[in-house]
């Protein structure tokens, strides 16, 4: 059986010897992460796949066919091992390795967070290189012997965790759907070893949230921090629950919602906000799709809010509106209700807080 | 226009008859015999129910029924209550309003779930529905409490207002004031999400007073306990009753009074609310303690001896909401005290707590299987699990129909062996015959989904994250499991493989939700190139899928069958795969 041919290679692409650089799409956004889609072409292409997405077989695609071949490792090898040497020969990028591992430490609090993508891009600092191939490697073993063990007549997925890309070695089966089973296997191993944590060589810290997990209505999270605030149980403790307020801007046809808990500086809410309201400062975004459409810069961006068009303003505890950024970082995100992106003309009569609250209490 | 032959009976006739049938679907099957019987059932439905708001336009709803009184809309994935779907996605409900304003002025009933409601479509119901009977809004948003004030004021035949977990913004509009005086139809109220609106009291009181057909009322936190005795003296008849906040410094004596409050109250069943809890006072619940069949602590932050009390107080308990205060030890009290059980769930006290707060682990859940025959529905959050113990749960409870587990940590395996917890669920569903909702979560590989696949005919809705290792997974239950409606999956690696070949099955689904899986841009080409019926949305707000390669996976993606084709209220980040007639099988 002849393999088929890489997907790269088939599109004309450069990316065997390079799968990193194939999807990097915006700079400054913290989107390394995406080095994973180059390797990830391998794992589209099962070896005796007939649903090849190929430019050339698209149009023959069979929907009907599902031949998804259980192959039994060693049918697949000779891509697989190109492939293998590929990933083994230049440096392991773990952050590559590991696309669906859901952040656990305190490491990535990094400063380029924006509110979507949380769970994707605190992997990147989650794996502590060898160390946790080596304990991969140990988990898998173990997955080895259960899926061996019982899967004698049927045949076997591909991906049951049979090889290491770090090791030198060739294994037969797919270093890509090993990759997607590396998260699978890197956090079990996390959870087995009492002793060994990833938070080892970091601040033992506030556990990073992922997006949406666990899955909690927001309602409830909120009503359990104020509950807990009463009793004092929670002492010591990172404020974990996030922390949703609704962003609106003048114009835009809706409301956003923004996690304070997310960013630990003005700058970083402010840069986060000018993304993902650069849309409306675009006026229409255009025809959805529309190819090729230039993006706004962020200095751009930055200009337009910071210069002299927009100012950031939120409503607090008293319902009162402030200019954002008077107060300390802590404070704001304890008090700040809402936050409104205003015209500047329109926020003429805000003041500072302090000067404000004076204000009242001067005129009382 | 149709033909009358000696053997049919008469339209009238006939129309009495369907009146009898109720479910959709059998009304559907009853439509479907011959075209005078679909014309019939046409002008004579009365109910709709659109499990999603883009699976149809509102024309073609009215066209075909012309003359319904309720109509129940959902709209965004259920993945949007964790905040996985992004503002803007869309499920507005004001086309709806309006074309019904306009076609259906003798509509009485809505309920919306998941929908952007504004106060505009409000103010619209208001002023276009005069025998408006009935709102019922669970999990929306984008409106205030001024268009609600415009149904309070507006609505003279109102029954029902139960604001269901919404997001409401309180413009502390006093939404209570706006009902006339002479306004007495009130049955159902629930204003629980309101939260800390400040509500007047003496207005409640009065309305209260009036409404002598009140059973169901439910406040907000922002109403103190010290207030409750007098409401529910002047609404004995009351059925179902929320608390606001259940803390106050209560003196002897309004103490006393609260607790003659409920004892007076001998039709309740069931109570809620219970913010703040002072375990002192929960004492005043106990003479209807008796009849209760449910019983929501969700925001009760008791701890486990005054839960255990509380509960043994209960023994005709059907359903609990309860926070994982409970414990082990008190699910075992429940599991001997309540025989009744059907639906219980365990909220998580500390759900982004790194180390277990409190001692619930799966005996609680295994105890709770063991001692109450009659569970069905179960969602459940905590911090380990063993496939023993699920094993034992599936062979306690064969007539599960909602199985929900949650295991905090992503991928936490078997803390006995180390193992998948494949194991375990696929007991569930091999025992489980009748289970219709799943929810996965732990340590699992491809294996689960092949038990899913093979053993879980009935099951309807499944929710998926941070499982399996290959498009097999996802194949399997593509594949296997017949009655599929709705699909969800988070941070699986399922790619193109599974998706493609099974693109037919997708039709006769709902909907299916991928986010951060490894579906490629290419593939979501695909897929809405060559299924006209389905609408093939990509979410992406790195920007248009097209400025990166076609191999790139799609951050979100959102498949639903229509026949409406792509809707036209998409915002910038979401684009829907175009249909392709040359490209389209049969």
């Amino acid at each position: 059986m002849s393999p088929p041919p890489l997907l790269g290679v088939e599109e004309g692409q450069s990316n065997v010897s390079s799968p990193a650089v194939d999807c990097i799409p915006e700079t400054g956004l913290g989107m390394k992460e995406w080095n994973y889609l180059g390797v990830s072409d391998f794992s589209s292409v099962d070896s005796s796949d007939v649903m090849s997405l190929s430019e050339d077989n698209k149009n023959n695609l069979n929907l009907k066919a599902t031949e998804l071949r259980l192959g039994l490792p060693g049918s697949q090898s000779p891509e697989r091992v190109t492939e293998l040497r590929l990933l083994s020969s230049g440096k392991v990028d773990e952050k590559a390795l590991f696309p669906l591992l859901p952040s656990k430490d305190g490491i990535c609090l990094s400063s380029q967070k924006s509110v979507v993508t949380g769970n994707k891009r605190g992997f990147s600092d989650t794996m502590d290189g060898f160390s946790e191939v080596k304990s991969t490697m140990y988990t898998e073993k173990k997955w080895m012997f259960h899926g061996a063990g019982s899967d004698s007549q049927s045949p076997q997925p591909p991906s049951h965790g049979k090889y290491s890309v770090a090791q030198a070695s060739v294994k037969k089966d797919g270093p890509a759907n090993a990759i997607q089973d590396r998260p699978c296997a890197t956090n079990g191993t996390n959870l087995n070893r009492t002793g060994i944590s990833n938070n080892s060589s970091n601040a033992p810290a506030a556990k990073a949230q992922v997006v949406g997990w666990p899955p909690v209505r927001s309602f409830r999270t909120k009503t359990l921090a104020t509950s807990s605030k009463n009793n004092d149980e929670v002492d010591g403790k990172p404020g974990p629950a996030a922390l949703f307020v609704k962003v609106c801007m003048a114009g835009a046809p809706y409301l956003r919602k923004v996690d304070l808990r997310v960013y630990s500086t003005y700058k970083e809410l402010s840069s986060a906000l000018e993304k993902m309201f650069s849309c409306f400062t675009l006026g229409q975004c255009g025809a959805h799709g529309t190819p090729g459409k230039e993006i706004l810069s962020e200095s751009k961006l930055n200009d337009l809010l910071h210069g002299s068009e927009y100012v950031l303003t939120y409503e607090d505890k008293d319902g009162d509106w402030m200019l954002v950024g008077d107060v300390p970082w802590e404070m704001f995100i304890e008090t700040c209700k809402r936050l409104k992106i205003m015209k500047s003309t329109d926020a003429i009569g805000l003041a500072p807080r302090a000067m404000e609250k004076s204000k009242k209490d001067c005129c009382t | 226009m149709h033909k009358k032959t000696a053997f049919s009976f008469p339209d009238e006739v006939l129309e009495h008859v369907f009146s009898f049938i109720q479910s959709d679907k059998d009304r559907n099957s009853v439509s479907m015999v011959c075209k005078s019987w679909y014309e019939i059932e046409r002008w004579c439905r009365r109910k709709v129910f659109v499990g999603n708001c883009y699976a149809v336009s509102p024309r073609m709803v009215i066209k075909r029924f012309p003359e319904i009184r309720s109509i129940e809309l959902k709209g965004k994935p259920h993945f949007a209550d964790f905040n996985l779907v992004p503002d803007g996605w869309g499920g507005y409900v004001f086309p709806w309003i309006v074309e019904m304003a306009g076609a259906v002025p003798w509509l009485e009933e809505i309920k919306l779930k998941r929908m952007v409601v504004t106060d505009e479509s409000l103010e619209l119901i208001a002023k276009s529905f005069k025998n408006f009977k009935a709102l019922v809004l669970s999990s929306c948003e984008g409106f205030s409490t001024d268009g609600l004030a415009a149904i309070a004021a507006s609505c003279k035949n109102l029954k029902e207002l139960d604001l269901r977990d919404c997001d409401v913004d309180d413009l502390s509009g006093h939404l209570l004031s706006h009902f006339p005086d002479t306004y007495t139809s009130l049955v159902s109220l629930n204003i629980s999400c309101l939260g800390s609106d400040e509500v007047s009291f003496s207005t409640l009181e009065r309305l209260v007073c009036r409404c002598t057909n009140l059973r169901t009322l439910r406040l907000n936190r922002a109403v103190p306990l010290d207030k409750i005795a007098n409401i529910l003296r002047r609404a004995p008849q009351l059925v179902d009753f929320g608390t606001g906040t259940y803390a106050a410094d209560l003196r002897p004596d309004s103490y006393s009074d609260l607790a003659g409050a409920f004892s007076s109250c001998k039709e309740l069943r069931s109570l809620s609310g219970f913010w703040d809890v002072v375990p002192d006072y929960l004492p005043a619940i106990y003479p209807v303690c008796s009849k209760l069949t449910s019983l929501n602590l969700s925001y009760a932050t008791i701890q486990s001896p005054e839960l255990i009390k509380l509960v043994s107080h209960c023994p005709n308990l059907q359903r609990l909401l309860v926070l994982d205060y409970i414990e082990d030890s008190g699910l075992e009290v429940l599991a001997s005290s309540c025989k009744n059980l059907q639906e219980l769930r365990v909220f998580p006290s500390d759900p982004f707590g790194v180390e277990p707060n409190v001692s619930l682990t799966e005996q609680g859940l295994v105890a709770v299987s063991s001692g109450c025959p009659k569970l069905q529905s179960v969602l459940y959050f905590c911090r380990r699990m063993s496939n023993e113990a699920l094993v034992t749960v599936a062979k306690n409870c064969p007539n599960f129909t909602r199985f929900r587990l949650c295991i905090i940590e992503p991928r936490t395996a078997d803390y006995q062996t180390l193992e998948p917890l494949d194991v375990g669920f696929g007991a569930i569903v091999q025992y489980c015959k009748d289970l219709q909702r799943l929810s996965l979560s732990g340590l699992l590989t491809d294996r689960v989904f092949e038990y899913i696949g093979t053993y879980a005919k009935k099951l309807e809705m499944l929710s998926v994250a941070f499982a399996g290792d290959s498009d097999l997974g996802l194949h399997h239950v593509l594949s296997g499991c017949e009655s599929l409606r709705k699909l969800e999956i988070r941070d699986c690696p399922f790619g193109d493989k599974a998706l493609l070949a099974n693109a037919a099955k997708l039709e006769t689904m709902r909907s299916l939700w991928m986010s951060s899986c490894a579906v490629s841009f290419r593939a979501c080409k695909l897929l809405g190139q060559k299924m006209p019926r389905l609408n093939v949305e990509v979410i992406d707000e790195r920007g248009p899928p097209d400025s990166r390669p076609e191999s790139c996976p799609v951050d979100k993606l959102y498949i639903y069958r229509t026949v409406a084709g792509s809707r036209f209220d998409m915002p910038p980040f979401v684009w829907t795969m175009e249909d392709d007639p040359s490209l389209q099988l049969s």
